[in-house]
């Protein structure tokens, strides 16, 4: 268990170095200099080197990612913006903010967004996909399937603001969704962000009753779903005790690489619904090409999913038995 | 050439199959090649053969956009609804019902702008399509070329054709395909200056390109491991046949399969990576007329006129179901073993 976890944690250390630096040095093919912005209309010469002094920007490009990637740990002295503590992502150029702080400020909107949505489509999806594996071939069986076929075609953006529009606009059953902390109003929380969970989940939903409905189908021809049949237990007892057990392992599987998707999606969905989530600040950032605030999000969502990732790891040797992390 | 799919595409072919029925009536038994056994199987699946027409109709739109801009009499840049007085309202709202459909405008006017909405959406397919299209055809030859050689070469070129693709996967892709786009176009026009529409379009299916070839790659890489051991590979290498041989003789067209199914697949993402970007505000740029970017403006205006959502919305999902329905059907046709 412990030698299996360090391999994961030094496997992703890696995937997180390679990803920030290839976004990094992208970055800087970007023939710009953030510091004429710092610098105003009327800029005398001496002023713009002191200020790329001040940002760093007259170092070689690898000491200028080593800096970046040092001031993570050990926080560091940005003379135009002043001291910045431990994790320093540095400091916006479009409007000047901690770029850690600014994400971790917008950080609970996305996790909501993404975790509440989750909990939507894979107990839904779960659900849908066990009454189609136990209706196999019946009315209820096909309904399922050509649901779900339909819902994975459907697209965030056009199904989001038809919702409003009848849920809210028209039949007034829910308030406009925003986000409010579930620290301050648990059940406004939970009204808010109602609509944009199930329109995100509604894609995932399908692939999710896809799938239980096959792994179940499966399961159900296993050697052990037959012994149990033969000794007598109920078609009922074997559905609900022993296959879906077998079927949770691959449904786990899909979810740790569906993570990446689940935040894609909730780029799409915050835009959709206007929720400022990090998702938000990554489209913001690209439209006024902000690097340090880019880098910033890119790295804290591949943090986030590669972390996420190794839960999922973990969660798998306590379902499956036969998975032993060595 | 030993093609192991014959061995077992007519047997399982074979129940239904007339032919095979039909050697007791007199009629001699006819051999059919692997592609005619399927576009038997295809013809009798009717979602198919009707997801096909659909998907058929929409290409043709595209291609045919200009001839119907001709007999249609409108073009997607004119501003109809400001040059003629009586369309729109003082808040650039259409005055008529339901987003100003009429005899004149099908699909109605575009608030604010006043452009027709039919034109927009004719021209707006024709350009998501052809970035899909571009992008669908790009990745899935780059997918082949890398998946057959970390494949069948191994060792550590497959190490490192591997890290890479599983690098890209663990990509949050939605997040690098918009941070991406801005450095593709910086490496040509500096930032300051207004990015052409050609370099715009380039550089998304360069995005999306180098984003999507892993998917596949990865699919074929596992395949070709598998039938590299099988002995009709080694019997190739036995009789000395050359590695170009057994890659384009051997490998190749037992590949078909796996690689236009994905490819059908992918085609539906591609349009829907591409209208996502359009939705965010960072794909085709005005004025090209974009499927995505309907998308965009009709969230800025549903409140007031939904009717604008509706048309990209619905055909959208029309065009995605069609492909998807279309996909399911080819890969039944082609692999008649695996039932859904």
């Amino acid at each position: 268990m412990f030698r299996f976890f360090v391999r994961r944690v030094i496997g992703a250390a890696v995937i997180l170095l390679i990803i920030s630096a290839v976004t990094f040095f992208l970055f800087y093919a970007i023939p710009r200099d953030p510091a004429r912005a710092f610098c105003g209309k009327i800029c005398p010469p001496q002023n713009l080197i002191l200020i790329r002094h001040n940002l760093g920007m007259d170092e070689p490009l690898f000491v200028q990612y080593w800096h970046w990637l040092v001031g993570i740990f050990t926080g560091r002295d940005l003379v135009q913006f002043g001291q910045c503590d431990a994790p320093c992502l540095g400091y916006s150029f479009a409007t000047q903010e901690s770029v850690f702080s600014a994400i971790i400020d917008r950080f609970p909107v996305t996790i909501s967004v993404t975790m509440g949505a989750a909990v939507v489509f894979l107990s839904f999806g779960i659900i849908t996909g066990m009454i189609a594996a136990w209706q196999q071939g019946r009315p209820l069986d096909k309904i399922a399937s050509t649901t779900s076929v339909i819902g994975a075609s459907l697209q965030i953006y056009f199904v989001g603001p038809i919702v409003v529009f009848f849920v809210v606009d028209s039949m007034g059953l829910l308030p406009r969704p925003s986000y409010i902390p579930f620290t301050e109003d648990p059940l406004g929380w939970f009204v808010h962000l109602l609509i944009p969970w199930v329109v995100l989940s509604i894609i995932f939903t399908a692939n999710y009753t896809r799938m239980t409905r096959s792994v179940m189908v499966e399961q159900l021809a296993e050697d052990y779903v037959r012994t149990a049949r033969a000794k007598g237990m109920s078609s009922r007892t074997v559905f609900l005790r022993f296959a879906w057990r077998g079927a949770m392992i691959p449904i786990v599987t899909i979810f740790g690489v569906d993570l990446a998707t689940l935040f894609g999606g909730a780029i799409i969905t915050e835009q959709t619904f206007t929720l400022h989530g990090i998702g938000e600040l990554a489209v913001r950032a690209v439209q006024n090409t902000d690097l340090p605030m880019l880098l910033g999000v890119t790295l804290v969502g591949a943090f986030s999913i590669v972390v996420l990732n190794i839960v999922v790891d973990v969660l798998y040797a306590f379902i499956d038995p036969r998975v032993r992390l060595a | 050439m030993t093609l192991p799919s014959q061995a077992t595409t007519p047997e399982a072919g074979s129940g239904p199959s007339p032919a095979a029925v039909a050697g007791a009536g007199g009629s001699p038994m006819v051999g059919r090649s692997p592609a005619q056994l399927m576009w038997r199987r295809f013809r009798r699946d009717r979602t198919g053969v009707t997801s096909a027409f659909i998907v058929a109709f929409y290409f043709l739109v595209a291609i045919l956009a200009p001839v119907i801009s001709m007999v249609y009499g409108k073009d997607p840049y004119t501003t109809y609804g400001q040059n003629q007085p009586g369309l729109l309202n003082d808040y650039g709202y259409p005055i008529l019902p339901n987003g100003g459909v009429s005899g004149d405008f099908w699909f109605g006017l575009e608030p604010g702008l006043g452009r027709d909405v039919f034109m927009q959406l004719v021209y707006g397919i024709r350009t998501s399509l052809s970035i899909a299209i571009v992008v669908t055809i790009i990745t899935t030859v780059i997918g082949v070329v890398m998946g057959i050689w970390s494949g069948y070469v191994g060792g550590k070129t497959d190490y490192v054709i591997g890290r890479i693709i599983d690098t890209l996967l663990a990509f949050p892709s939605q997040l690098f395909l918009i941070v991406f786009l801005p450095v593709v176009e910086a490496a040509v026009v500096s930032p300051e200056e207004e990015t052409p529409v050609w370099l715009r379009y380039v550089s998304i299916c360069v995005v999306l390109t180098v984003l999507g070839w892993a998917t596949i790659s990865r699919l074929l890489r596992a395949q070709v491991l598998s039938l590299r051991e099988r002995e009709f590979i080694e019997a190739a290498k036995v009789t000395g046949a050359s590695p170009f041989r057994i890659i384009f003789k051997e490998l190749l067209p037992n590949l078909w399969t796996p690689i236009i199914i994905q490819s059908t697949l992918a085609l539906p993402l591609y349009v829907g990576a591409e209208a996502g970007l359009g939705f965010l505000g960072v794909g085709m740029t005005e004025p090209t007329p974009d499927w995505g970017r309907m998308f965009l403006v009709g969230s800025n205006v549903y409140h007031q006129d939904i009717t604008y959502l509706i048309f990209p919305g619905v055909s959208m999902v029309i065009f995605v179901v069609a492909f998807n329905l279309l996909g399911d059907s080819l890969r039944d046709a082609f692999d008649p073993k695996t039932r859904r």
